[in-house]
C-alpha cells in the first residue's frame, strides 16, 4: 500500500472489490477488482456510463448490494473497522450513522406514504440519537441546513407535494441526520434541472468543510468536475483511470475518459460529432457536413403559436397559468430550442403544439392553416405532419409489443396499407436511426435506453413528418448515449429537412443542436434569439441564471478550448 | 378543498342510494319471474283453499294490482324504511331480521379480525425471505384457501369440540361459541389475504425507497412494519372490504353447520318459501352493507395514501 496520509484521516478503503450478480452460468460479474480510498473532507467522484458498475459499487460500500449479489474484497476498512467481516447487525449499526447513502430521483427514493419529516427523522429514531419529543425541532434544523425553505411546513408535507429539487434536499437531510462520516451520493442530480442541480452540488460540496468524506457517483464529468478532488473513471466493472480532477480533465490517459469528456455538449462543440463511435451500420457525417446545418428557408412558418395561453384549474386550488401569451415561429427545416427550468411551461407548450391540448386563448397554426380550435376529426388527417418524441420512451411503448409491431402500428396509422411495404419501411426506418433488422423482434425492455429512444424516433418518423417535437428527449440518458442521440437528430434534420421544436432544460444541448432558442420562465417567453447571441450575451437575468448553472468543463481541459458562457460577476 | 368536500360526499351518497335502488329493483323483477304463486306461501300447506280465499289474500297483499303499482308501492315502503310483513312467519320483517342481524355482524367481525391477524402474521413472517419456511407457509395458505369452509367447520367440530371438548358444539350461545364458526370462516379468507399481502410486501421491498430506508440503518422488521405494510394495505383493504361485505350478507353454510342464527339461513328459507318481503329485505340489507363497506374503504384509502387526498377528481 502506498498510503501517505495519516490513517486517522482514512475513512474508507477497499481493495479488490468484486461484485457478482446471480450464480452459475447466468452470473454477471459487475465489478472487478475495484480499489478506492476516501479521506476526511475529500470528495472522490466515480464516473462512468450506465452499466459500468458504479452504482453497484456505491451500494456495496453501504452493504446494500442486494440479496442477488455476491460481494468480496481483499481488504475493506470502514471507519477503522474491518467491513469485510461485517454481519447484517454490524451493517445496521453503521448505516446512517457511519455511512449515509443518497440515491437519485428522490421521488422514488422517499417513502411516498410518509411525511418528509418522518423520513428525515428516521435515522434519529433508529440509532436512538434523540428522544421523540426533540426530533421535530432537529428535523426542521436539518431541512433548513439542506437549504429547504419553510422547513417547518415542508416537514409536514408528503414527498409528492414537493418539487424535485426539494425532495432531493430532503433526501440529503435524511442521509445526514445521524451525522455520518461518509456520504455516498449516487447520481444525486440526474433528475434535476440545471439550476437546481447547481444548488444541490453546492450543498454537497459545502459539506466537506465539516470533514465529511463524499463519494459522488455520476455519468456526467462536467457535473463532478465542479466539486470532486479526485475522479475515478469506471468502465465495464473496472476503474480504468484515477487521479486528481485537474489532471483527469487536462490529460486524460484512457480512451474512455476522453470519450466521456468529448460527450459533454458545450459552446465549442457545435457542428461536430459528440459521440466517438458511429452507431452500428450508420455512416457518420463528416464534421464539415455537420458544420453546415441546412439554412431555414425563411419562408412560411411550418408551425406557429400566436399569443397562446393555457390555464389549469383544479377544484379548490387557485388556477395555474402554465403557458402565458407565448408566440413563436418554427420555419421549415429549422431547429428551435425551448429552454427553462422544470415547471416553466415547456411541456405544456409541446402538448399545445401537438394539438393535444386546446389553448385557452391564442392560436396554433400548422403549415399555414389553423391547428388549434378544430375538432379532432379535422385534425387527424394532418397529424402525420407533426410528431412527438418524449423523454421516457419506455413509458410510451406497450411493453408486450416487439419493435416491429410498434413500427408497423405507426406505419398503418400513417396510411400504409400494404403489409410487405410496411415491413420494408420498418427496416428502412430502423436503418435510418442506426439500428438493424435484428431489433425488429426485440421488446422495449430488452433494449437499452439509447436504443429505445432511437426506436421512438423511428416511430415518430414513420408518417414522414415535417416537424418533430422533442420533449426532453435526452434528459434521461447517459452523457455518451445522449451524445449519440443528439448526433442522430442532427443528421436526420439534415437528411430529411425536418424542423425541430427541441425542448430541454439543458442549454448546452440546445446550443449544440439548435439555430434559435426561446427561454421560458413561469410560463412566459423571457428571451428569444439566435442561439449564439443568447449564449454570448444573454439579455434576461433568468437566462443568465440558466447559463451560469450549466455544468461546463473548465477552460483548457482536454475536450478543447471551452470559453465558458458569458457570466455576470457573482452569478456563480 | 372546502367547496368540493360536501359535493363529493353528496355524490357518493347518491351513488350509494342508486346501488340500493338497483338491488331492490333486480330483486323485485327476479322474484316475479320465478314461477309459482306467493299466495301459496302465505296460506301454507292448506292445499284446499277456496278461490275466494285466495282472491282475498291476493287483494290484501296488493298482488292483484298491476305490476308497476306493486313495484312503486314496494319502493315507497322501502323509502319509508318499512320492510313489510313476512308472509310465512306473520311478523314484521324488521323484527324477523333484527333477531338475525346481530349474530351475523358478530360472526363477520370476528371472522375478519381473525383472518387479518392470521394473514398478517404469515405474510410478515415470510415476506422478503426465501427458503423452506416460506414455501411451507405459502403452501398452507393455498390449502386453506382451497378447502371448502363447511369442511373446515366439520373437521373443527369433530376434533376441537366433540373429541377434545375445547369449544362448545353446534347451537351453543355466548362468546365461546363464536370461536369455531369464526375460525372456520377465517381460514380460507386468511389464505387469500396472506397471499395478496405477501405479494404486495415483496413488491414494495423491491422499490427504490426501501434502499434509502435501509441505508438509514433500519432493519428488516422495521422496513416491513413501518414502511411496507402501509403500502400493502391498499390492496388488502379492497379485498378485506369485499370479503367483509360478503360475510355481512350471511354465511349460510357455516350457520347451518354450527346451527347458528343468521341472515344466510333466513334468506335461504325465505327463498324456498317465496316469502317475498323477507327476500327483498335481505337483498336490500346486503346491498346497503356492500355500499357502506365500500364507502368506508374509500375513506380509509385516503388515510393510508396521502397522494389520494391531493388528487381529487374534478
Amino acid at each position: 500500500m502506498t498510503d501517505t496520509g495519516t490513517d486517522d484521516d482514512l475513512l474508507l478503503s477497499v481493495d479488490g472489490l468484486d461484485i457478482t450478480f446471480g450464480r452459475g452460468r447466468r452470473a454477471v460479474h459487475a465489478v472487478r477488482g475495484v480499489s478506492l480510498r476516501l479521506r476526511r473532507g475529500e470528495c472522490l467522484a466515480i464516473v462512468g456510463e450506465s452499466g459500468s458498475g458504479k452504482s453497484a459499487t456505491a451500494r456495496a460500500l453501504a452493504g446494500l448490494a442486494g440479496p442477488a449479489a455476491t460481494v468480496a474484497a481483499r481488504a475493506w476498512r470502514l471507519l477503522g473497522r474491518n467491513a469485510a467481516r461485517f454481519t447484517e447487525r454490524d451493517w445496521r449499526a453503521v448505516r446512517g450513522r457511519g455511512i449515509g447513502l443518497v440515491l437519485q430521483d428522490a421521488l422514488v427514493s422517499l417513502d411516498p406514504l410518509r411525511t418528509v419529516g418522518a423520513e428525515v427523522a428516521e435515522p434519529l429514531r433508529v440509532h436512538r440519537i434523540l428522544p421523540r419529543d426533540r426530533r421535530a425541532a432537529e428535523v426542521v434544523r436539518l431541512l433548513d441546513e439542506a437549504g429547504v425553505p419553510e422547513p417547518g411546513e415542508r416537514a409536514a408535507q408528503h414527498p409528492h407535494e414537493l418539487s424535485g429539487g426539494l425532495r432531493q434536499r430532503a433526501l440529503i437531510a435524511s442521509a445526514l441526520a445521524a451525522r455520518p462520516a461518509v456520504l455516498v451520493a449516487d447520481e444525486p442530480t440526474t433528475a434535476l434541472d440545471v439550476v437546481v442541480q447547481d444548488q444541490v452540488l453546492r450543498l454537497l460540496g459545502g459539506l466537506r468543510s465539516d470533514g465529511l468524506g463524499l463519494l459522488l457517483i455520476s455519468h456526467d464529468l462536467a457535473v463532478v468536475a465542479r466539486i470532486a478532488d479526485r475522479i475515478a473513471v469506471m468502465h465495464d466493472g473496472r476503474i480504468v483511470e484515477e487521479g486528481p480532477t485537474a489532471r483527469i480533465l487536462d490529460r486524460p490517459a484512457h480512451p474512455r475518459t476522453r470519450a466521456l469528456l468529448a460527450a459533454v455538449p458545450g459552446p465549442t462543440t457545435r457542428g461536430r460529432r459528440l459521440s466517438d463511435r458511429a452507431p452500428a451500420r450508420t455512416a457518420g457525417p463528416t464534421p464539415a457536413e455537420a458544420a453546415a446545418p441546412p439554412h431555414p428557408d425563411g419562408g412560411a412558418a411550418v408551425l406557429a403559436c400566436e399569443g397562446v395561453t393555457k390555464v389549469f384549474a383544479r377544484a379548490g386550488h387557485p388556477a395555474r397559468t402554465a403557458v402565458r401569451d407565448v408566440s413563436l415561429r418554427l420555419a421549415a427545416g429549422e431547429a428551435l430550442g425551448v429552454v427553462g427550468e422544470s415547471g416553466s411551461g415547456k411541456s405544456t407548450l409541446a402538448l399545445l403544439a401537438m394539438g393535444l391540448l386546446p389553448p385557452d386563448s391564442g392560436t396554433v397554426t400548422l403549415e399555414g392553416r389553423p391547428w388549434s380550435g378544430l375538432p379532432e376529426r379535422a385534425r387527424r388527417p394532418r397529424r402525420s405532419a407533426v410528431q412527438l418524441v418524449q423523454q421516457d420512451p419506455l413509458g410510451s411503448f406497450d411493453p408486450r409489443y416487439p419493435v416491429g409491431r410498434v413500427l408497423d402500428e405507426a406505419l398503418r396509422a400513417a396510411g400504409e396499407r400494404d403489409r410487405s411495404r410496411r415491413r420494408a419501411r420498418a427496416a428502412a426506418l430502423l436503418a435510418q436511426v442506426g439500428l438493424d433488422e435484428g431489433h425488429l423482434r426485440r421488446r422495449p425492455l430488452e433494449l437499452s435506453g439509447g436504443q429505445r429512444q432511437r426506436v421512438a424516433i423511428a416511430r415518430a418518423l414513420a408518417p414522414r413528418p415535417r416537424v418533430l417535437v422533442c420533449d426532453e428527449p435526452v434528459s434521461a440518458l447517459d452523457a455518451s448515449v445522449q451524445a449519440q442521440i443528439i448526433d442522430l437528430l442532427t443528421r436526420l434534420r439534415r437528411e430529411l429537412g425536418l424542423a425541430l421544436l427541441f425542448i430541454s432544460h439543458d442549454l448546452g444541448v440546445v446550443h449544440h443542436l439548435c439555430d434559435r432558442v426561446v427561454v421560458m420562465h413561469g410560463g412566459a417567453v423571457v428571451e428569444e434569439g439566435p442561439v449564439e447571441r443568447v449564449w454570448r450575451a444573454p439579455a434576461h437575468p433568468h437566462t443568465e441564471r440558466l447559463l451560469a448553472a450549466v455544468p461546463a468543463l473548465p477552460p483548457g481541459s482536454a475536450a478543447g478550448e471551452r470559453p465558458g458562457p458569458a457570466r455576470l460577476p457573482g452569478a456563480t | 378543498m372546502t367547496p368540493s368536500l360536501p359535493r363529493r360526499a353528496a355524490r357518493r351518497l347518491l351513488s350509494a342510494l342508486l346501488v340500493v335502488w338497483g338491488a331492490a329493483t333486480i330483486s323485485f323483477c327476479v322474484l316475479h319471474l320465478i314461477p309459482g304463486d306467493p299466495v301459496d306461501a302465505v296460506l301454507g300447506p292448506l292445499v284446499g283453499a277456496s278461490p275466494e280465499l285466495r282472491a282475498r289474500v291476493r287483494a290484501e297483499l296488493g298482488l292483484d294490482a298491476p305490476l308497476w303499482v306493486q313495484y312503486l308501492t314496494a319502493l315507497a315502503r322501502l323509502a319509508a324504511l318499512d320492510l313489510g310483513w313476512s308472509y310465512r312467519l306473520d311478523r314484521p320483517v324488521a323484527d324477523v331480521l333484527a333477531d338475525q342481524l346481530w349474530p351475523t355482524v358478530e360472526l363477520a367481525v370476528a371472522a375478519l379480525v381473525l383472518a387479518v391477524l392470521l394473514a398478517g402474521t404469515a405474510a410478515l413472517a415470510t415476506a422478503g425471505r426465501r427458503g423452506l419456511p416460506r414455501a411451507v407457509i405459502s403452501g398452507a395458505e393455498l390449502v386453506g384457501a382451497a378447502v371448502p369452509s363447511f369442511w373446515v367447520g366439520v373437521v373443527a367440530l369433530t376434533f376441537l369440540s366433540f373429541r377434545w371438548g375445547l369449544f362448545p358444539g353446534p347451537g351453543a350461545v355466548g362468546p365461546h361459541a363464536l370461536v369455531l364458526p369464526a375460525l372456520t370462516l377465517a381460514v380460507p379468507i386468511a389464505g387469500v389475504l396472506a397471499q395478496v399481502l405477501r405479494r404486495e410486501l415483496d413488491d414494495t421491498l423491491g422499490q427504490p425507497f426501501v434502499t434509502s430506508v435501509r441505508a438509514r440503518g433500519v432493519g428488516r422488521t422495521g422496513v416491513l412494519v413501518r414502511h411496507a405494510l402501509r403500502h400493502a394495505a391498499v390492496p388488502l383493504l379492497t379485498l378485506a372490504g369485499w370479503v367483509f361485505a360478503g360475510l355481512l350478507s350471511g354465511t349460510v353454510l357455516v350457520e347451518t353447520v354450527f346451527a347458528r342464527p343468521g341472515l344466510g339461513r333466513v334468506l335461504v328459507s325465505a327463498v324456498t318459501a317465496r316469502d317475498i318481503p323477507v327476500v327483498n329485505a335481505v337483498v336490500v340489507i346486503s346491498a346497503a352493507a356492500f355500499v357502506t363497506v365500500n364507502l368506508a374503504v374509500d375513506a380509509l384509502y385516503r388515510v393510508v395514501d396521502p397522494r389520494l387526498r391531493a388528487s381529487e377528481a374534478p
